[in-house]
């Protein structure tokens, strides 16, 4: 039988280079915030008969003598563009299209977004609040959950163990997306909470179902050593998870390719997350409750 | 074995029921078979029940979220610096209430007009679906309500055209919604009856003296916004700025016009904090494109299932379609918003509902390896398979009920979407599942 257990600092090790330089990015760089969180303005428009080809110079330039203060342009699609600006009011707006409209024509506007920046602050402060609260209700459901599991293993320990799985996910994408952020401009927006919090959800019921094994296995066959219950839990469980990642995966992928631009972020996030939530129930959670038990056994 | 077919048939008219209430509004179906010719228009049918008390009116449409449909969304903030802290609530309905008076003199279809406070600041959220040109309706949204009275005109009105309610009251008084301190519900004394009871402060105390003193027999009238609130009759002059308006009010009307008054009276301006502006196209493309990888998605799902589990797998697929279908059922008759990070929710908890029955599925693959024959598997992966079934699943609802209670907009639908999803999943991974292939292993 393979014994994964044994190779569980390699496992450690996988994770830890993944993790690392993303926190290290993340301390040095912090993440990119969109309009959602930072407050600002954000237009999207669409040229409908381009004579000539239209330059992010020209727009910019259009955008500047109406005094509005860009912070990037980009190209959406052919002809479409996205500016993304200091907070600007209605009529601003307004003002902007005119002109837009006296330089090229006939233009559609897709969107304009504006948020103040209270509320950018306000949508901070929650999703930290429900990632900490979620922590804790996770802690404490899965003590209850595994309340019977036997003497002397405690069900508190898996609690934990399961949180730690969990942060470890979040710093994976976090990590990953200040990278993102620093070199592909990738922003994060209120959709990107979203998924984090979705991937909490995912990664906690991986590890569930492998802890839930390693609870069975414990009354089934008692006097087997810890590290060796836990080995042979992860091995059965081993198929059902990576069908399911599997599953969850193909979904993805099909929103991926199909789904089109505006989600599209907000997918690989769930991508990341949910490869990183299958890897850490089985190599990270399950390795790190064998080495709590045995080390709190050796200290006895 | 009673009780298993009752559960079949019970599961057929889910079917049956889900599907029905899937069936999309106005959506045409043309086509020639050989000589026949189909062309007719499918409409899910709308549900009126009044069992008395319990009123259940539903159309079942679609609720498409402004990401899908286009439209505006607005974030307003009351500014209730100079309201007293009493008068708070009562300003802050008011507030709500003259935007959604508002916004339906535009005539915009289905407006949504919320209340919320987040910490100190009172807050009006509006979601205005649709692509009309908003620009009129915000500028307007965001004055002052005007609280006016007004004097009957001469006797040369005439009162056979009430069209022109400005010609019947034509004589403005000096008395504004600035003089009016505020309008709460009481009751008459003596029948019980709601009244709407008026305070003036004392610069409208004596205006309202005069306009009383000269205007008994007649009535004077209350506009907010140029819109005739109410005309009561002068019975006697009022002295003192303490007035009240008797009628035949229901509770509600009572309320309605405390409520509309009270915007005069305790006027909040209203700054605009956050909106935007969604195209329709950019709706249409995301549900469009979000189909076709729906649909494929599925289709991945199922083959995959189909060539890693054989029968088994096959069964799960029906009910995954079943599941599907109830999930839809479900997002209708909640009904739930839906958004774009919510069909993406959707789309996500389609490859989770396999997730049971792959549990399943494996636990049996397990126990035939054991030794167990294949029937005795089969109840036995069901058995044992649901304690982590039930325990992963219900930490997954735990954190959608995070993401609902701390959440706002996009991220509540996603959270109900995935919740539905998830309960949806157990019923057909767990019952379903077990109910077919009890069919096919008798």
């Amino acid at each position: 039988m393979i014994d994964l257990i044994a190779k569980k600092y390699l496992f450690f090790i996988f994770s830890g280079l993944i993790i690392i330089p993303g926190t290290i990015a993340l301390i040095l760089w912090g993440l990119k915030p969109a309009v959602d969180f930072t407050g600002g303005s954000l237009i999207e428009f669409q040229i409908k008969n381009a004579s000539k080809e239209v330059l992010k110079e020209d727009i910019k330039k259009i955008a500047e003598e109406q005094n509005v203060e860009v912070g990037s342009i980009s190209k959406t699609s052919n002809n479409g563009f996205l500016l993304r600006l200091k907070p600007i009011d209605k009529n601003q707006n307004q003002n902007l299209n005119n002109d837009l409209k006296k330089h090229y024509g006939e233009i559609e506007e897709i969107r304009f977004e504006t948020v103040g920046p209270t509320v950018g602050q306000e949508t901070t402060k929650n999703a930290i609040k429900s990632v900490i609260i979620a922590s804790i209700v996770i802690i404490l459901y899965i003590a209850w959950a595994f309340r019977q599991i036997p003497k002397p293993y405690s069900s508190v320990k898996f609690g934990i163990v399961a949180v730690i799985a969990l942060i470890h996910d979040i710093l994976v994408v976090v990590g990953l997306f200040s990278i993102f952020g620093h070199f592909f401009k990738v922003e994060v927006d209120s959709l990107f909470i979203t998924a984090l919090l979705t991937i909490m959800g995912f990664s906690v019921h991986d590890t569930i179902v492998v802890f839930d094994r390693i609870r069975e296995n414990l009354k089934k066959i008692p006097g087997v050593p810890f590290p060796q219950v836990v080995n042979e839990s992860i091995l059965q469980t081993l198929a059902r998870s990576l069908s399911t990642s599997l599953t969850v995966l193909f979904t993805l992928s099909a929103l991926l390719l199909f789904g089109g631009e505006t989600i599209r972020w907000f997918i690989i996030t769930l991508l990341i997350g949910i490869i990183s939530g299958t890897y850490s129930s089985i190599f990270n959670a399950a390795p790190l409750l064998v080495i709590w038990e045995t080390k709190e056994r050796k200290n006895k | 074995m009673k009780s298993k077919r009752k559960l079949l048939w019970f599961i057929i008219f889910l079917v049956l029921f889900s599907t029905i209430v899937d069936l999309p509004q106005n959506y045409r179906i043309k086509f020639d078979i050989g000589s026949m010719k189909i062309d007719r228009v499918i409409n899910a049918p709308s549900i009126n029940i009044d069992l008395g008390r319990i009123k259940i009116k539903n159309d079942l449409k679609t609720h498409l979220g402004l990401d899908l449909s286009g439209g505006t969304h607005l974030v307003l903030e009351a500014d209730m610096k100079n309201i007293s802290s009493s008068d708070k609530e009562k300003a802050f309905d008011s507030a709500k209430n003259i935007v959604e008076r508002r916004i339906n003199l535009f005539g915009l279809t289905e407006p949504i007009v919320q209340k919320t406070k987040v910490g100190n600041s009172f807050r009006i959220i509006v979601e205005i679906p649709g692509i009309s040109d908003v620009s009129s309706a915000i500028d307007l949204i965001g004055k002052t309500a005007q609280l006016a009275f007004y004097e009957e005109a001469s006797q040369t009105a005439n009162l056979a055209t009430p069209s022109s309610v400005l010609e019947l009251w034509s004589k403005k008084t000096d008395l504004t919604g600035s003089n009016l301190k505020r309008a709460e519900v009481t009751f008459d004394s003596k029948t019980g009856k709601p009244e709407v009871a008026l305070e003036f402060d004392k610069v409208g105390a004596k205006l309202f003296e005069d306009i009383t003193t000269q205007n008994v027999g007649k009535t004077v009238a209350i506009f907010l916004d140029d819109q005739l609130l109410s005309a009561p009759r002068v019975n006697e002059p009022i002295v003192g700025g303490k007035a009240v308006i008797q009628g035949n009010f229901s509770m509600d009307e009572a309320k309605r016009l405390s409520v509309s008054l009270n915007a005069g009276a305790l006027p909040v301006p209203l700054k605009i904090l956050e909106q935007r502006n969604i195209g329709a196209t950019l709706g249409r493309e995301s549900i469009d494109r979000s189909l076709i990888a729906g649909v494929i998605g599925l289709c991945i799902v199922g083959l995959f299932m189909l060539v890693n589990y054989g029968l088994l797998g096959l069964v799960a697929d029906v009910a995954l379609v079943i599941y599907t279908l109830m999930v839809f059922a479900m997002f209708k008759l909640i009904p739930v918003t839906l958004t774009l990070a919510g069909i993406a929710g959707f789309i996500l908890s389609i490859g989770m509902a396999v997730d049971a029955n792959i549990l399943i599925f494996e636990r049996m693959k397990e126990e035939i390896r054991w030794g167990k024959d294949y029937i005795h598997a089969l109840s036995l992966g069901f058995d044992r398979a649901f304690p982590s079934i039930r325990d992963s699943n219900i930490s997954s609802l735990i954190t959608c009920g995070i993401l609902y209670w701390f959440g706002t907009g996009i991220v509540r639908g996603f959270a109900i979407t995935l919740a539905v999803g998830i309960v949806v999943s157990l019923f057909s991974a767990i019952t379903i599942t077990r109910s077919l292939l009890k069919l096919i292993y008798r």
